[in-house]
């Protein structure tokens, strides 16, 4: 056999094993937490404290503070990401040095590790705002915005998918075809008119992908939590934007490292996992369902 | 109907005030959040700040806010065994000169505490580079499988699942690592720590996959047809086509998805902060434990007093990933756009 | 004929895409209720006069004008003008077809639906109006509700002009309406132009000279981004004064 000849064969083969080993890992860990979370799930599990010093119970608490918060950071992070997208697009000239400069920045924030914008809601939220607040609505010395809590960590998550946000709402906003919006100008309508009765209504789809991922991102995130507000335990649910909180995420990584018995509590850290891999997938397959979605209508 | 012809028309600009304040109020909110984005700029580098100044602020802020600091979180402070706060507080604050910033040893939690930065930043590179090298290559080799052969069925289907890797939150990578991978590479190895650089790297490298194979896999598809087909009539097999032609083609590409990546590992903290065993020691064994930057900031910001000089060399940490990010981005975009342009014209 | 009157006037119209001039000067008067047609060779001018009249050509960036246009008397090129009214009195049909990816009934419901024609009767009876107009209405009155890029080509392009219809412009510019068109097809538009100039000034631009001797009461020749003969449509095509234009009418251009 020529070498010529071999590498024919070769080079598919060994470009194949990589992409066969990458599924095979997804495999393993999908199949991993699914075989040990799956015992752990019931409904008291679902549906309960932890009890007994965190060794027993379930993790509503968890699946709770992670529920709020993502819808928090989403009525936050969504409209705002998408109307800075509009104006962008729709506002800004093309070609303008504003936009580029934007555009930058909005790509670099969307390189920036979490953790660092973690430190952002500490230094901004936590250090900055939160004193003011206190100042003008708490009594005298009382402290209760200006600490770590529910409001703080998920206004730091919003600022976070930001940049998720705009770029796909831009993207998908380029793709309306522009004889539709001359089509729309040319019968009287004004630009306002014209981007709400046009423009968003076809790009609906690519917007509502772009919320979607930026969500999943987002619940699944721990590290800019870490310092802005989730909790290792609560005795009550969180019911007030001042509180602190559980979250599905911070839940996993402080039973799995920081508590006394690790072991102990195996099923329980294999338990949130499987929760929290559900909660996100299920994010992740809609927008990948919406996407497809999209992309026939584009090639339609 | 069309109006008699003698009237003359006026034209005359209308108001419509809701629109007017509809535009507005985009503009504001948009305005809002580009304010946002500096301010990211401007917060981080704020509090990093504090450790090359005397700020008598500081101490004021310190002082309330080590008040409250008692009063929320107990569980999780007595848990966590954290060094009783009022002794930290009491000492005396001295700004930090840049010469305790490259000392070797980083004990921020002790008397005479040390604030070297030199092992966090190695152990991040350290980790770095073993994710990069073992992920890149599988990373771009799996990219030109799905955009150069594999069949067109399955293309639609390996894209979007490799992609799926990047949906899996990093506190699960980090699980897995620190439960399966850890056990399973120490009897593989036989090293003497279970959680180290290696482990670390080894699962930080299934974060940064889906990293690079998307934008490989992006400028790979994006080589022109026709450079392809041209190739091919000139009776290249399939490989050299893929070697001489495309994957030069798609090389800035590949190289600036390299360089994100690199981006993804360095900034990654939890699944560093599960797996990397966490001890800042400075060494090149691979197979030793190691404290990365973002897994310190990670692991010590909830336990640091506001204000205090440990607080600030955090952010200092912070400020030095910023940096570091925003440079590999913009060396990525400037290197993506201008030589993919000109290689693309064929200059 | 009855006293004409000059709708439009435009005087001095200079147009430049950046630096490249592609109108020069343009002295022309369109009349009221009357059909002009504008001929000329690809890449003279016709779409971008055709668009500064409805001030399209605003959202081109590098655009720029010189010189004035009136309709009804009034300069549009005025700082005060409305360019939303402005539009809504001159209506267009684009060359290339463009109907909103919606049902059909919203596609002709947009224009009076934006311009604050809120009760559902108003609006199905102006959508009915139109497309009776428009000559459309038999073939769509049962799937008003489907998608219109569900209709054929033809269709596309009376959807459009029945689009149009329905916000009552008095001016109607139409670029190419018929030439991605069968010839039935074109003869429906054709037919449509005769019954739409009772109340419409319409200009049409075409590459079809006996499109242009059919339909319209004048012609306007373009040559290069220059005016060179306008006159009545008869006069044009028997007699010319100028030597290009019948090089060009008759087909000897070169
Ligand atoms: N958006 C634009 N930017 C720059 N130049 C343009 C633009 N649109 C048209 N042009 C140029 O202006 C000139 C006139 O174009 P126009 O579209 O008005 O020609 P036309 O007479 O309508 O041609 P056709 O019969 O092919 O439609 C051409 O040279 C064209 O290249
Ligand atoms: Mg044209």
């Amino acid at each position: 056999m020529t070498k010529k000849r071999f590498l024919d064969i070769a080079v598919p083969a060994v470009t194949g094993l990589c992409v066969l080993f990458v599924i095979v890992a997804i495999g393993a860990i999908m199949i991993n937490i699914i075989v040990n979370g799956w015992s752990q799930i019931s409904l008291k599990f679902l549906t309960s404290a932890p009890e007994e010093g965190m060794t027993a119970g379930g993790i509503f608490p968890a699946i709770m503070g992670t529920f709020y918060r993502t819808i928090i950071m989403s009525l936050v992070g969504v409209p705002v990401g998408t109307l800075t997208a509009i104006f962008l697009c729709e506002y800004v000239s093309a070609n303008s040095p504003l936009l580029r400069m934007v555009r930058f920045a909005v790509n670099t924030l969307a390189g920036i590790p979490s953790i660092v914008f973690g430190l952002f809601g500490l230094g901004f939220f936590v250090q900055f705002v939160g004193p003011g607040m206190d100042s003008i609505f708490s009594a005298e010395g009382q402290i209760q915005w200006a600490q770590p809590n529910i409001l703080w960590a998920s206004l730091t998550m919003a600022v976070l998918t930001l940049p998720v946000v705009i770029v796909s709402v831009e993207e998908s906003i380029r793709t309306v075809p522009h004889d539709i919006r001359e089509a729309s100008l040319a019968l009287g309508a004004t630009r306002w008119q014209t981007i709400w009765r046009v423009v968003v209504p076809n790009s609906i789809t690519g917007i509502l992908t772009g919320a979607v991922l930026a969500v999943s991102r987002g619940a699944g995130e721990v590290a800019p939590i870490l310092f802005t507000g989730a909790a290792y335990f609560l005795p009550n649910l969180t019911h007030s934007l001042s509180d602190q909180f559980m979250d599905l995420g911070y839940h996993v990584y402080i039973m799995s490292t920081q508590s006394p018995d690790v072991d102990a509590t195996r099923g329980i850290q294999y338990g949130t996992t499987l929760v929290l891999l559900c909660l996100t997938f299920t994010l992740n397959a809609a927008a990948i369902i919406l996407r497809y979605r999209m992309r026939k209508r584009v090639n339609a | 109907m069309a109006t008699p012809a003698t009237q003359p028309w006026s034209g005359k600009k209308k108001n419509r005030p809701m629109e007017f304040i509809g535009e507005r109020v985009v503009a504001g909110v948009a305005m809002f959040s580009l304010v946002f984005i500096a301010l990211i700029f401007i917060f981080v580098f704020r509090e990093a700040a504090g450790i090359f100044l005397d700020d008598p602020g500081a101490k004021i802020r310190q002082k309330a806010s080590s008040n409250e600091y008692e009063t929320y979180g107990d569980d999780a402070v007595s848990t966590l065994g954290v060094a009783p706060v009022e002794q930290r507080v009491e000492q005396e604050e001295e700004s930090l000169t840049v010469g305790d910033l490259l000392a070797p040893a980083w004990f921020p939690v002790s008397n005479f505490p040390k604030y070297g930065l030199l092992p966090l930043i190695w152990a991040s590179i350290k980790v770095a580079i073993i994710a990069i090298l073992l992920g890149a290559p599988i990373a771009i080799l799996a990219a030109i499988y799905t955009s150069m052969f594999a069949p067109g069925w399955a293309k639609e289907w390996l894209k979007p699942g490799i992609e799926m890797l990047a949906g899996f939150p990093s506190v699960v990578i980090g699980f897995f690592a620190l439960i399966v991978m850890a056990t399973i590479f120490q009897n593989i190895f036989g090293y003497q720590y279970r959680l180290n650089a290696f482990v670390g790297g080894a699962a930080l490298s299934l974060a940064v996959i889906p990293v690079i194979f998307t934008i490989s896999d992006d400028s790979l598809t994006a080589v022109p047809k026709s450079l392809i087909e041209a190739s091919l009539a000139l009776g290249a097999s399939k490989w050299e086509t893929v070697f001489f032609v495309i994957l030069p083609a798609a090389l800035p590409g590949i190289f600036a998805s390299v360089l994100l990546g690199v981006g993804r590992a360095m900034g990654e903290t939890m699944i560093v902060l599960m797996a990397t065993g966490n001890s800042a020691i400075l060494t090149l064994s691979p197979f030793d434990s190691v404290r990365t930057m973002a897994a310190t900031i990670g692991a010590e910001m909830a336990e640091v007093v506001f204000g205090d000089t440990h607080y600030s060399v955090l952010f200092l940490i912070g400020v030095i990933l910023f940096v570091f990010s925003f440079s590999l981005c913009f060396v990525a975009e400037v290197f993506v756009r201008n030589r993919l342009m000109k290689r693309f014209r064929g200059a | 004929m009855e006293t004409e009157r000059h709708q439009i006037v435009t005087r001095n119209l200079d147009f430049f895409y950046g630096d490249a001039k592609v109108l020069h000067a343009i002295n022309m008067n369109i009349e009221a209720l009357r059909v002009t047609a504008f001929i000329g060779p690809s890449g003279c001018g016709k779409t971008t006069f055709l668009r500064c009249l409805n001030r399209m050509n605003d959202l081109i960036k590098g655009a720029r004008h010189a010189g004035d246009i009136h309709i009804d008397g009034k300069n549009i090129f005025d700082r005060d003008v409305d360019v939303v009214s402005l539009r809504k009195r001159v209506g267009m049909v684009f060359q290339k077809s463009n109907p909103f990816p919606k049902s059909v009934f919203d596609n002709v419901a947009y224009g009076p639906r934006v311009n604050g024609v809120t009760g559902s009767r108003d609006v199905e009876r102006i959508v009915e109006r139109s497309l009776n107009q428009a000559a459309l209405w038999d073939e769509v009155k049962d799937r008003l509700h489907d998608s219109a890029l569900g209709l054929s080509g033809g269709q596309q392009q009376r959807l459009c002009i029945a689009r149009t219809l329905a916000v009552d412009p008095e001016i109607i510019l139409m670029d190419e309406p018929a030439s991605a068109l069968d010839p039935i097809s074109t003869a429906k538009i054709e037919d449509l132009i005769a019954e739409l100039k009772q109340k419409y000034t319409i200009i049409i631009v075409t590459h079809n000279m006996q499109q242009a001797a059919r339909v319209s009461d004048y012609t306007a020749f373009f040559l290069l981004g220059e005016l060179i003969e306008m006159d009545e449509t008869q006069k044009m095509f028997t007699n010319p004064s100028k030597k290009t234009t019948e090089d060009y009418i008759t087909g000897r251009f070169g």
